[in-house]
C-alpha cells in the first residue's frame, strides 16, 4: 500500500518555479538559470507523475477488480453551507492519473524545447514563469476533487494562456488574440458557473467522488429540478457545464479563439493550445461521465456527440484550405479534440459500452503526443524559415532531416495510419461511434480522410514540393529543441500500441476490461482506406509545384471561398460585439447614465437654483414688506386653523 | 482609555499635531506616524478580539463602552465591535497609510491636505466603532465633510462641479438617512424610552412593520447612495475623477464602504419586516447596479471613470450580496467590502501614478507602459485580475460567496437574479482588458523616454494592498472567521 502523499509536489514544484522566476525576475536575468529551474521542478514532477502511474496502475490501484480512488491531500479551502465547500485536494483516480502523465510528459518536454526556442528573447524569466503558472493550474485541474477547485484552476489556466498568448506584447495581432481568448473563454465559463451554482443547489454538493456515486444519482433522478423547456434543472446545469467545457476546448461554435491563440510562441501552441488545456473541456465531461450519462436518459451526451462530430468536420474543411501552418495544426487540433467530445458522446458505461470513454481518454492520450510534436516541429520550421506560411516553405527536407521525418511520424499517427499512435485510439471512437449512430460515424470516417489528406498537404508543401533555396540556409541546430521532437515522436510510433487494451488503465466504471484490435475488420480497413486516400490525393497535388490546388479550389468555388474565411464566424462575432454590445449596449447605457441618471440629479440642483433666484428678491431688507408678509401669514395660519378645526 | 475610543483619539491627536508642522516633510512623516500607530492598533485589536471570542466570549459586540452625552435625548457615547468593524477598521488604516505613501510629493498645501485627509479618516473610524445610531450619524457626517475640501482644493478638472455634486447628494442621502434614523428613534421602545442604542433597539424589536415599510426605503437610500445604489450613483464617477489619489482611494476604499456596512449594521438589522417587504424592489436595482455598471464601463476612456463605474457595479454585488439575507451571501458581501476596498484603492494609486507619469488618464492616448514602467503595469494588472475575479485574489472568493449565497434561497426570483448578477464577469472581463490591451501592451510611445520608475514609498503602497488582496484570495476561510459570527447575530432577526 501506498499513501501517495508525494503527489502535493507534483502541482507544488512548478508553482515554486512561478513564484520564484515571477516574483524575483530580476535576479533571474540569465537565461540558463530561469531555464533550469524551470526545467528542474517539471523534470521532478514528470518523474513523480510516471512513479505515480506506475503505483496506481500496475501496484496499489486496482482492489477487488476495480480501481479505487486515492484522496491524499485535502483542505477545505472555503465552506458555504453545510453542504456546500470548496475543498482543495489531490484525488488520484485512473483519468486524472493518466492526464498526470500527459500534462507532465508535455510541459516537460516544452520546458526543454522552449530553452532554445526562446534563446536570446528578452523575457526569458518572465516566459518560464508563465509557463510554469500554466503547468501549476493544469495539473491542479485535472487533481480536482472538487468542482470548483475544476473552476478555480480553470480560471487560472484561462488567464496563464491569456498571458502567453499575449507574451509578445508589442505586437497588435498578439494583443488581440489574447484578449480574444481571454473573453471567449470567460464568456463560457460563466455557463460552466451557473452550471455549478444550480448543481450546487440541485445535488447539494460540490465534491465530486460524491456527485458521481450512484447514491447521488439516484437521488438527482428521483429528484431532477423544475422541468424548464422540457429538461431538468440537473440536465440544464449539465448542458451548461458543457458550454464552458465547449468554451475552453473550443467546440463549435466558441472556437474563434484558438486559431488566433497562435500568436503566442510555438512552444506555448503545443503545450496549451493543442495537447493540454484545450483538452479541458474533454477532460471536464470525462470527470462529471456518470453524471452526464445517468442524468436526463443521457440527453446532455447527445448534445455532447453531436457537437464534437459537427467540429470535428467543421474545423477539417477549414483546416483543408488554410496558408498559415500553425493555422492548419490549430485547426486539426479543433476538429482532433471534436472526435473525443465525440467518443465521449457516443459512450455507454458499463463493460464493453465504455469503449466510446475509453476511446475518447486514449485519443487525448495518444493526440497529446503526436499533436505537441507537430507543433514541436513546426517550430523549428518556422525558427528555420522565419516564416509561418507555407508560400515561404518548400523542400525543406534536405534542410531539416530529422523534423521531416519525425513530422511523418505525427502526420501518420493523426491520419490513423497502423502502428501509429493515432490509430489505436481514432479506430476504436469510429468503432463506438458506428454502434451508436451511422451519420455520426460517416462524419468521423470522413473527417479522417479529410485530416489525412491536410496533414499530407502540409507535410508535402513543407517538405518536397520542389526545390527552393533560401537566404539563410535553414537548419536544425539547436539540440534543446531536437531532443523533445524525437523523444516524443518515439512516443508517437509506440505509444499506441504499448498502451493498448487503454481499457485497463480507463474506463468509465474504473473496471479494467481488455479488448482486442480487430486489424482486418471491415471498419479498420475501411477508415485506413479512406486515410491511404487522403495521403494520395495530397501526394497527387502537392508533391510537386502543380496546377492541381488553384484548380481544385475553382471547381468548389464557394465552398472553398467560405471555408477560407473560416466560414465567417469570427465577423459574425464581431458583428455581435462590436455593432451589438458595444454600440447598442454599452454606448446607451453609457449615454443614459451621463443624461438621464445624472441630469436628473443636475435637474434638481437647477432647479432648487432657479427657484432660490426667483425667490431672492423677498429678501428685500425693507421692514415694511416684512410685515406685510407677516400679517398675511398670520392671517393664512388663522383662516387654516379656522378652516380644520370647525 | 479604552482600546476602542483610542482609534478616534489617535487621528484626532494627529490632525491636532498637524496643526504645528511647517513643510510637507514634517507634515507627511506626522501623519503617517499617527496612521502607522493606528494600523499596528488596529492589527492588535484584531488579535485581542481573535482572543475574546477563543475565549468564548459570544457577545454581539465586544469592548463595548457606555457613557451618556445628552441626557434629554437618550443619546450616548455608545461604542464596540464585531470581527466585520475590527475589519472595517483594518482596512481603513491600510488604505490611509497606503494613501499617505501615495501622496508622498504631494506640493499644494501639504499640511492642510493631511489634515482633511486624517479627518475624513478619523470619521470613518469612529462611525465603524459606533454603536449608537446618533453617534454614528454625527461621524457619518465628520467623514462626508472634509471630501468637499479635498476634491474642491486639490482636485483636477472641474473640481468645484465635482465636489458640489457629492456633497449635495451625500447631504441630501443623509436627510433622508436623519428621517429614518428619527423615525427609528421614536419607534425604538414600547414604553415611550427612546433611545438610539442599535443593540437595545433590535432587542425591543418594537418598530410597528408599518412604520418599517416606510423608514426603510428611506434608511436604505440614505446609506445606498454612499454605497453607490443605483440611480444614485452619479455623483460618484465624477467625484472620483475630480479627487486626487489618496482622496480617490480612500474614497473608493473606504467611504463607499459605509453604505453597506450601515444597511447590514442599521438599516437591515433594525427594520426586518421592512427589508423583507422590500428586499425584492432593491434586488432590481442593486442587479441594474452591478450590470448596468459594468457595461458603462466599458465605453469610458478616463481611466478614473472606468473604476469609479467598476466600483459601481461592484459595490452593486454588495448590496446584491446582502439583499439575499443568508449567512453564505453575507459573508460575502462583508468580503466584497474588504476586497473591493483593497483592490479598488490599488487601481486609484496606479492610476494616479500613471497619471503623473504621462499627465493624461485617456487610454486611447496611452501606449505600452508596460515597457516603459514595468512595476506598476504589472501591478495595474495583478489590481485588474483581481477585480474581474481572478482565483488566488479577493475578488474571487467575495463573488462566489455572494453568488453561491444567492443562489441558494429557495426562490426562481432570486436565482434568476444571481444568474443575472453573474453575467457581469465577462462584462468586467472585457473593461479591464480593454484597458490592458490599450494601455499597457503594445509598443510604447516615444514621448514616454525618461519617465521616472516607480519610487520606493509607491512600491510600498502598492506592495501593501497586493499582500491584503492575495492573502483575502487565497486564504479566504481565516476571514471568514472574523466575519461569521456577525454575520450570524445580525441575520438573528431574519430566522423566524
Amino acid at each position: 500500500m501506498s499513501d501517495y502523499s508525494w503527489v502535493i509536489w507534483i502541482p507544488v514544484l512548478p508553482l515554486a518555479s512561478f513564484l520564484l522566476l515571477g516574483l524575483f525576475n530580476r535576479y533571474f536575468r540569465k537565461e540558463p538559470i530561469a531555464a533550469y529551474i524551470g526545467m528542474l521542478s517539471l523534470g521532478i514532477a514528470w518523474v513523480l507523475s510516471l512513479y505515480t502511474a506506475y503505483q496506481y496502475y500496475f501496484v496499489s490501484g486496482i482492489q477487488n477488480g476495480k480501481y479505487i480512488p486515492y484522496l491524499p491531500f485535502r483542505w477545505e479551502w472555503l465552506q458555504f453551507s453545510d453542504h456546500l465547500s470548496i475543498e482543495l485536494g489531490t484525488l488520484i483516480d485512473p483519468v486524472s492519473v493518466m492526464m498526470l502523465v500527459v500534462v507532465t510528459t508535455i510541459s516537460f518536454m516544452v520546458q526543454i524545447y522552449s530553452r532554445g526556442y526562446m534563446h536570446g528573447d528578452s523575457g526569458f524569466a518572465r516566459f518560464y514563469a508563465y509557463l510554469s503558472l500554466f503547468s501549476f493550474s493544469m495539473l491542479s485541474l485535472v487533481l480536482a476533487n472538487n468542482l470548483f477547485q475544476i473552476y478555480i484552476f480553470w480560471e487560472l489556466v484561462g488567464v496563464s494562456s491569456f498571458l502567453l498568448i499575449g507574451y509578445y506584447f508589442e505586437k497588435p495581432s498578439a494583443i488581440a488574440a489574447s484578449k480574444k481568448a481571454f473573453i471567449v473563454t470567460r464568456f463560457a465559463d460563466f455557463f460552466f458557473l451557473t452550471g455549478i451554482l444550480l448543481i450546487g443547489y440541485f445535488a447539494g454538493t460540490f465534491d465530486i467522488e460524491t456527485l458521481n456515486s450512484m447514491q447521488t444519482l439516484k437521488w438527482i433522478g428521483a429528484h431532477p429540478g423544475p422541468v424548464f423547456m422540457g429538461l431538468s434543472a440537473v440536465t440544464w446545469a449539465l448542458i451548461l457545464i458543457f458550454i464552458g467545457g465547449a468554451g475552453k476546448s473550443a467546440m463549435f461554435p466558441l472556437h474563434i479563439w484558438l486559431p488566433d491563440a497562435m500568436e503566442g510562441p510555438t512552444p506555448v501552441s503545443a503545450l496549451i493550445h493543442a495537447a493540454t488545456m484545450v483538452v479541458a473541456g474533454v477532460f471536464l465531461v470525462a470527470r462529471l461521465f456518470p453524471l452526464y450519462y445517468f442524468t436526463g436518459d443521457g440527453f446532455t451526451l447527445r448534445i455532447v456527440a453531436v457537437v464534437g462530430a459537427f467540429s470535428a468536420l467543421f474545423a477539417a474543411v477549414i483546416a483543408l484550405t488554410q496558408e498559415d501552418i500553425k493555422r492548419v495544426l490549430a485547426y486539426s487540433t479543433m476538429s482532433q479534440i471534436g472526435y473525443m467530445m465525440m467518443a465521449l458522446g457516443v459512450s455507454g458505461y458499463e463493460g464493453h459500452e465504455g469503449m466510446g470513454y475509453m476511446a475518447g481518454m486514449f485519443h487525448l492520450f495518444t493526440h497529446a503526443m503526436f499533436k505537441a510534436l507537430l507543433f514541436l516541429a513546426a517550430g523549428i520550421i518556422i525558427h528555420a524559415v522565419h516564416s509561418n506560411y507555407m508560400k515561404d516553405m518548400g523542400g525543406l527536407k534536405k534542410y531539416l532531416p530529422v523534423t521531416h521525418w519525425m513530422f511523418l511520424f505525427a502526420a501518420l499517427a493523426i491520419s490513423g495510419i497502423p502502428p501509429f499512435a493515432g490509430f489505436y485510439s481514432k479506430d476504436e471512437i469510429l468503432h463506438a461511434a458506428f454502434k451508436y449512430n451511422t451519420i455520426i460515424w460517416f462524419t468521423g470516417f470522413f473527417v479522417a480522410g479529410l485530416t489525412a489528406f491536410y496533414m499530407f498537404r502540409l507535410f508535402f508543401r513543407i517538405f518536397y514540393n520542389g526545390e527552393r533555396t533560401y537566404e539563410h540556409p535553414p537548419k536544425e541546430n539547436s539540440k534543446f529543441m531536437l531532443f523533445p521532437v524525437v523523444f516524443l515522436g518515439i512516443l508517437t510510433i509506440s505509444a499506441g500500441w504499448i498502451f493498448t487494451p487503454f481499457s485497463l488503465y480507463v474506463s468509465p466504471t474504473r473496471e479494467p476490461f481488455s479488448y482486442e484490435v480487430h486489424y482486418f475488420s471491415p471498419l479498420v480497413l475501411g477508415s485506413v482506406l479512406v486515410a491511404l486516400t487522403g495521403i494520395g490525393l495530397a501526394y497527387l497535388m502537392y508533391y510537386k509545384p502543380t496546377d492541381y490546388p488553384s484548380r481544385v479550389a475553382r471547381a468548389f468555388g464557394k465552398l472553398y471561398f467560405w471555408a477560407k474565411n473560416k466560414f465567417y464566424v469570427d465577423e459574425f462575432y464581431l458583428f455581435v460585439t462590436k455593432k451589438i454590445i458595444f454600440d447598442k449596449i454599452a454606448r446607451p447605457f453609457a449615454w443614459f447614465d451621463r443624461h438621464v441618471v445624472d441630469g436628473m440629479m443636475n435637474a434638481i440642483g437647477n432647479t432648487t437654483l432657479w427657484i432660490s433666484e426667483k425667490i431672492k428678491f423677498i429678501q428685500s431688507g425693507r421692514m415694511q414688506e416684512y410685515g406685510m408678509y407677516f400679517i398675511y401669514g398670520v392671517v393664512f395660519l388663522v383662516m387654516v386653523y379656522y378652516f380644520f378645526n370647525f | 482609555m479604552d482600546i476602542l475610543t483610542l482609534f478616534v483619539i489617535v487621528p484626532a491627536l494627529t490632525v491636532g499635531i498637524l496643526l504645528f508642522t511647517k513643510n510637507l516633510r514634517q507634515a507627511r512623516l506626522t501623519a503617517l506616524a499617527g496612521m502607522l500607530i493606528q494600523t499596528a492598533m488596529a492589527f492588535h485589536l484584531l488579535w485581542r478580539y481573535w482572543q475574546e471570542r477563543s475565549a468564548g466570549n459570544d457577545a454581539v459586540m465586544l469592548f463595548t463602552k457606555d457613557k451618556l452625552w445628552f441626557p434629554t435625548w437618550g443619546i450616548h457615547y455608545h461604542i464596540g465591535v464585531d470581527g466585520i468593524s475590527v475589519l472595517m477598521i483594518m482596512l481603513t488604516s491600510l488604505i490611509v497609510v497606503a494613501g499617505i505613501f501615495v501622496s508622498w510629493k504631494i506640493d499644494d498645501l501639504p499640511k492642510e491636505f493631511f489634515i482633511s485627509l486624517i479627518m475624513l479618516a478619523t470619521g470613518v473610524f469612529g462611525f465603524f466603532i459606533s454603536l449608537d445610531l446618533f453617534t454614528m450619524f454625527v461621524f457619518y457626517e465628520i467623514a462626508v465633510i472634509p471630501m468637499y475640501l479635498l476634491i474642491g482644493i486639490w482636485g483636477s478638472g472641474p473640481r468645484e462641479y465635482a465636489a458640489m455634486k457629492l456633497t449635495l447628494m451625500l447631504m441630501g442621502a443623509s436627510a433622508l438617512l436623519l428621517v429614518a434614523i428619527l423615525g427609528i428613534y421614536f419607534h425604538s421602545s414600547p414604553d415611550g424610552h427612546y433611545t438610539f442604542n442599535i443593540l437595545e433597539i433590535a432587542k425591543n424589536a418594537a418598530i410597528p412593520p408599518a412604520m418599517q415599510k416606510i423608514f426603510f426605503p428611506l434608511a436604505f437610500i440614505g446609506f445606498g447612495t454612499i454605497g453607490a445604489l443605483f440611480p444614485f450613483h452619479t455623483w460618484s464617477p465624477d467625484g472620483h475623477a475630480s479627487a486626487p489619489t489618496a482622496v480617490s482611494m480612500l474614497h473608493a476604499g473606504v467611504l463607499m464602504k459605509l453604505g453597506g456596512y450601515g444597511i447590514f449594521r442599521v438599516v437591515m438589522y433594525l427594520m426586518p419586516q421592512g427589508t423583507l417587504f422590500w428586499t425584492d424592489f432593491f434586488l432590481v436595482l442593486a442587479v441594474i447596479g452591478v450590470v448596468y455598471g459594468a457595461y458603462s464601463a466599458i465605453r469610458q476612456t478616463d481611466l478614473k471613470y472606468i473604476n469609479a463605474y467598476s466600483s459601481v457595479s461592484h459595490l452593486g454585488l454588495v448590496l446584491f450580496g446582502l439583499l439575499m439575507l443568508n449567512k453564505t451571501a453575507w459573508n460575502g458581501a462583508m468580503l466584497q467590502s474588504l476586497s473591493h476596498g483593497f483592490i479598488t484603492a490599488l487601481f486609484f494609486a496606479l492610476i494616479g501614478m500613471i497619471y503623473g507619469r504621462t499627465h493624461t488618464r485617456d487610454v486611447t492616448r496611452m501606449r505600452g507602459i508596460l515597457r516603459i514602467i514595468p512595476f506598476i503595469a504589472t501591478a495595474y494588472i495583478i489590481a485588474g485580475m483581481a477585480n474581474l475575479g481572478l482565483p488566488g485574489f479577493s475578488g474571487f472568493v467575495a463573488e462566489m460567496n455572494i453568488f453561491v449565497g444567492g443562489f441558494l434561497n429557495n426562490d426562481l426570483f432570486k436565482q434568476t437574479m444571481t444568474v443575472l448578477a453573474a453575467s457581469s464577469i465577462v462584462v468586467t472581463a472585457v473593461y479591464i482588458l480593454r484597458v490592458v490591451g490599450m494601455m499597457i501592451y503594445g509598443k510604447p510611445k516615444e514621448e514616454y523616454r525618461g519617465i521616472p520608475q516607480a519610487q520606493w514609498y509607491e512600491k510600498t503602497a502598492i506592495y501593501i494592498l497586493i499582500f491584503f488582496i492575495s492573502a483575502i484570495g487565497m486564504i479566504p476561510s481565516f476571514w471568514i472567521k472574523f466575519i461569521e459570527p456577525g454575520v450570524e447575530n445580525f441575520l438573528k432577526p431574519f430566522l423566524h
